[in-house]
């Protein structure tokens, strides 16, 4: 059984240009890292396999450039990798980049958990770790923290909420969104930095993995950005100063005039 | 910046790990450690976990085989954050050494490994109360007795003592031979008989143990014994040439994380309503202990390179022996360190004293490096006996 983990290269900044243009990120020139939540994935992936044993296949979609992220991968303890590219691909939506790595992972076969971080850090929708789970018919469960016991048919994992979390048994295969709470990552060893560097990453093309035209790239994408703009930064407010006496009576004075006491 | 020493790939590679370990693992942990005295467990696993315990065990006994240089550049880097906590491994290598150096195949197959993986611990016993700088005046004795050794005595100021799993120790085996009388064994923490003594409580390498050595009628086959009978010293001997660049760069990186805290406080610190780095009185220091721990990074990668040329990373002995070369690097860069760590201190100034800033712990962690595997007096010793020995052979 085989762990697969779903990663995505993401700019290194916080502040991230957006093309006024076209409304997208503008990635030209920006150092490009992993996606820190699917840190969390790579880690849980390796731990599990080395409580289950399998093979760990990480796999990206991306331009070729993207191989430096599955490298990173390999170097933390994947054990091989997929680049999933073609010009084909450019311009999806979360759907349409769902249906692609959905398709590849078909193509892979052979899998029992797919871990995916519970969002990434540009684009911050969530929806890519479920939509793919939904195109290949498997159960899923987002905002993992814990995985609690797993065999060759189910797993029990604890799923963060606000309130605490809930624990869900599920049939495998699953896909499994995770939070940061999860692990610790561990840091690239030696060995795993010179195997990154010989490995062969495969490349799957959208023929290669019999994606429907249709459901790939600008063409699969429902997804039109109409407009993205800064929302205003809320006004500072009223201060109030001098005298906590004072201060206390001005205060209750204005919440009682706004009327919210 | 460090200067262009021409690492290979996978050399940088190393560094590049042990960086992101002492930054990440071990810097959060650093006043912890020191505070605590407490032996840096976590760490240990942190460097197993990245392949940093076997860089110069050879690979036919699962380690990196990447020589003295793999195991210099790795201590370094680690050291530039905490000088104490990467004593772990690299007092490892000085008791992993006799094994590599004097051990049979069966020795080497059976300790090596779980070196290698940072499963176990090492550590190397050979000082005693009474026999420090001079080692034969050592009192442990070894008696044989059938296929055993009888071990009996004390061994003090032991690196790793209570914490490693395997010990190389030295004892006397024939008492009247002097420093041909004196045998080196491999023991295992729990042996019935051998014990550990007081933990030191010491100025600096805090995170360090440093225990005693106690052997009470411990019997020891005659398997465990390194090499022949008799040849101890000389097994402890080129152990040092080789051992002595770890202890260096351990300094090294101690007088470089110093120099770069130094030079980074002096550009924030303002007085007289300027960054103190503008004063030329800093500058001049910056700039003596920039140049020295230059000069000294040159000494010891060089001396380490040649004696990984000379034994083939530990893979042979070597035709020429290297003590010279390895007793300069100890000597001038535990000397640096311990220079420049007290010159960060003192611009640092009232605030480098402080336990709140790291450059006295720094200054604390150096001054060990000029006093064990050997004082700055005895490498010097070394040295000159080897200047003599030069010229005399070529005079004949």
């Amino acid at each position: 059984m085989n762990i697969i983990v779903c990663i995505k290269q993401v700019p290194n900044t916080t502040n991230v240009q957006i093309d006024a243009e076209t409304g997208r990120l503008k990635r030209e020139g920006v150092e490009s890292i992993i996606n820190p939540f699917d840190e969390y994935a790579i880690e849980e992936g390796v731990r599990l396999k080395e409580r289950t044993g399998g093979k760990v296949i990480v796999v990206t979609m991306g331009p070729p450039q993207a191989e430096s992220a599955l490298r990173e991968a390999i170097s933390r303890g994947a054990d091989e990798a997929v680049l999933v590219s073609d010009r084909a691909f450019g311009g999806a939506d979360t759907l349409a980049t769902s249906y692609a790595l959905a398709s590849a992972i078909k193509a892979i076969g052979d899998y029992g958990v797919i871990f995916c971080g519970k969002q990434a850090t540009d684009g911050d929708t969530a929806q890519v770790g479920p939509g793919i789970a939904e195109m290949l018919n498997i159960p899923h469960v987002a905002y993992v923290k814990k995985i609690e016991a797993i065999d060759d048919k189910s797993i029990k994992v604890e799923r963060m909420m606000e309130d605490g979390y809930d624990l869900i048994e599920s049939p495998v295969p699953v896909l499994l969104t995770v939070v940061k709470e999860i692990n610790n990552p561990r840091i690239a060893s030696l060995k795993g930095k010179m195997a990154a560097k010989k490995a062969v990453i495969k490349t799957f093309t959208a023929t290669a993995i019999n994606a429907d035209a249709q459901k790939i790239g600008l063409n699969g994408s429902p997804t039109q950005v109409m407009k993205i703009f800064t929302p205003p930064q809320r006004a500072g407010g009223e201060k109030f100063s001098g005298e906590p006496a004072v201060v206390a009576k001005s205060l209750v004075d204005k919440l009682s005039e706004t009327g919210v006491i | 910046m460090v200067m262009e020493y021409f690492l290979s790939e996978e050399e940088q590679m190393m560094v590049e790990t042990a960086r992101t370990i002492a930054i990440e693992k071990m810097k959060p942990m650093r006043e912890h450690y020191d505070e605590k005295e407490e032996f840096p467990w976590e760490m240990v696993k942190e460097f197993a976990q990245a392949d940093l315990c076997g860089l110069y065990i050879p690979e036919a006994y699962g380690g990196m085989g990447f020589g003295i240089m793999g195991l210099v550049l790795v201590v370094e880097e680690l050291c530039k954050v905490d000088g104490a906590v990467a004593l772990s491994i690299a007092c490892t290598a000085l008791g992993t050494l006799p094994i590599i150096i004097a051990g049979n195949e069966a020795q080497k197959k059976k300790y090596l490994p779980d070196i290698a993986s940072g499963k176990k611990l090492a550590a190397f016993g050979l000082t005693e109360a009474g026999a420090g700088s001079d080692a034969t005046g050592m009192t442990t004795t070894a008696v044989k007795d059938g296929d055993y050794y009888v071990l009996n005595g004390t061994k003090c100021f032991i690196t790793n003592g209570g914490d490693a799993e395997t010990y190389t120790v030295f004892a006397k085996t024939n008492p009247s031979r002097g420093a041909r009388g004196i045998s080196c064994f491999i023991l295992e923490k729990g042996m019935p008989g051998f014990e550990f003594g007081k933990k030191e409580k010491k100025m600096g390498i805090r995170a360090s143990s440093t225990r005693e050595l106690i052997f009470n009628n411990c019997r020891v086959h005659k398997d465990q014994l390194l090499g022949k009978e008799g040849h101890g010293l000389m097994i402890a001997q080129a152990t040092l040439d080789s051992s002595r660049p770890g202890v260096a760069s351990q300094a090294l990186g101690i007088a470089a994380g110093a120099l770069d805290e130094a030079v980074d406080y002096a550009r924030k610190r303002v007085q007289f309503g300027q960054a103190i780095a503008s004063f030329q009185g800093i500058q001049h220091m910056l700039a003596d202990m920039a140049t020295k721990v230059e000069a000294a990074r040159a000494l010891l990668y060089a001396s380490s390179r040649m004696i990984d040329v000379a034994t083939n990373k530990l893979t042979k002995e070597p035709e020429k022996r290297t003590s010279k070369e390895s007793a300069m690097a100890k000597l001038y860069c535990s000397e640096v360190a311990m220079e420049v760590t007290t010159n960060a201190v003192q611009i640092f100034g009232g605030y480098g004293y402080s336990r709140e800033y790291p450059v006295e712990k720094m200054m604390r962690d150096a001054k060990i490096t000029t006093i064990y595997e050997g004082t700055s007096q005895i490498q010097k010793n070394e040295i000159a006996l080897n200047l003599i020995k030069e010229s005399a052979a070529k005079t004949k």
